[in-house]
């Protein structure tokens, strides 16, 4: 895959050339909502980027998963879907993974396949201890005012892989594209 | 974007007109400060319409389980009126639909709640 920085113009004629459209509009939708944020790498197939760890961050990444799923082409209900799980994603990375600290980045990646949209968001924080994410629907949990996030998240992508280290925690996020639906199949946690 | 409440009394009982949306941060903050103002002035039996509420994050569920407990400890109640399908659609996957008291009706919601 050939890389490119910036503003980089791709021939008509390659096949993830309205995923970089839509990530040419994601970057200015990133810059109107006032978010510090710096274009990475952006590709035929994959655009990325470098955040702050405010909410600005969360509301930003959520916008961009809607339009790039909308470009994508999954109907309505699927693009609500991505938009949310990629939200809930990007709030625990702000919140509780960097916990705010303007020191700390948040990285948004965006890859459209030809099978699968994936998106990748990173924190710097200290690792997400997965055995200590209680199980929300579990009677004595129910009426915790939090603890939901990484459950919608599971229940909103086709597959879902959280990745934790003492530098951070990636989370990725996978969501079949149409006709390569893995029917709600969680590949690893 | 940005969540909007209105209040408004019928036969003893505070109708919260919620639209927007309810997420960490501002939406949140907005329908923990209603209940707050409303629990402070006595106001005790809150129906929350969610008629205009057509999304919801994680943080904002959380508000709602708050807001419920809260009134519940202060001897009030609270109740949820006109989901829409979003909203339903999250409470039934987060099994909250039925610990919420869900009505679709505004006057029978009013009449439902305790003299």
């Amino acid at each position: 895959m050939t890389i490119a920085r910036g503003k980089g113009k791709l021939p008509d004629s390659l096949p993830g050339r309205s995923l970089l459209a839509s990530g040419a509009r994601a970057r200015k939708g990133f810059a109107s909502a006032g978010v510090h944020s710096r274009l990475a790498i952006m590709s035929a197939h994959r655009v990325s980027y470098t955040l702050d760890s405010t909410l600005e961050t969360v509301n930003s990444a959520e916008e961009t998963a809607s339009q790039i799923a909308t470009e994508a082409g999954f109907d309505d209900e699927e693009v609500m879907k991505i938009a949310m799980a990629v939200r809930e994603a990007a709030v625990n990375a702000v919140l509780h993974g960097n916990a705010y600290d303007p020191g700390k980045k948040v990285m948004v990646d965006f890859e459209r396949t030809a099978h699968h949209l994936v998106i990748t968001i990173r924190d710097q924080g200290k690792g997400l201890d997965l055995n200590k994410v209680p199980d929300p629907l579990a009677p004595e949990n129910l009426l915790k005012t939090s603890g939901r996030g990484i459950f919608l998240i599971r229940s909103f992508m086709d597959e879902v892989e959280i990745h934790p280290s003492q530098t951070g925690t990636e989370i990725k996020l996978i969501k079949h594209v149409h006709g390569t639906a893995g029917d709600g199949k969680e590949a690893s946690q | 974007m940005s969540m909007k409440t209105s209040n408004r009394q019928v036969d003893g009982v505070t109708i919260v007109d919620c639209s927007g949306r309810i997420t960490l941060g501002e939406g949140s903050v907005i329908l923990r400060d209603t209940v707050r103002d409303l629990l402070g002035k006595g106001n005790k039996k809150i129906l929350l319409n969610l008629g205009d509420v057509n999304y919801i994050d994680s943080s904002g569920i959380g508000e709602l389980v708050s807001a419920y407990t809260t009134v519940k400890n202060q001897g009030g109640e609270l109740k949820l009126l006109n989901l829409t399908k979003k909203v339903h659609d999250l409470l039934q996957i987060t099994k909250l639909y039925t610990v919420f008291d869900v009505k679709d009706d505004e006057a029978g919601a009013v009449k439902a709640f305790g003299k």
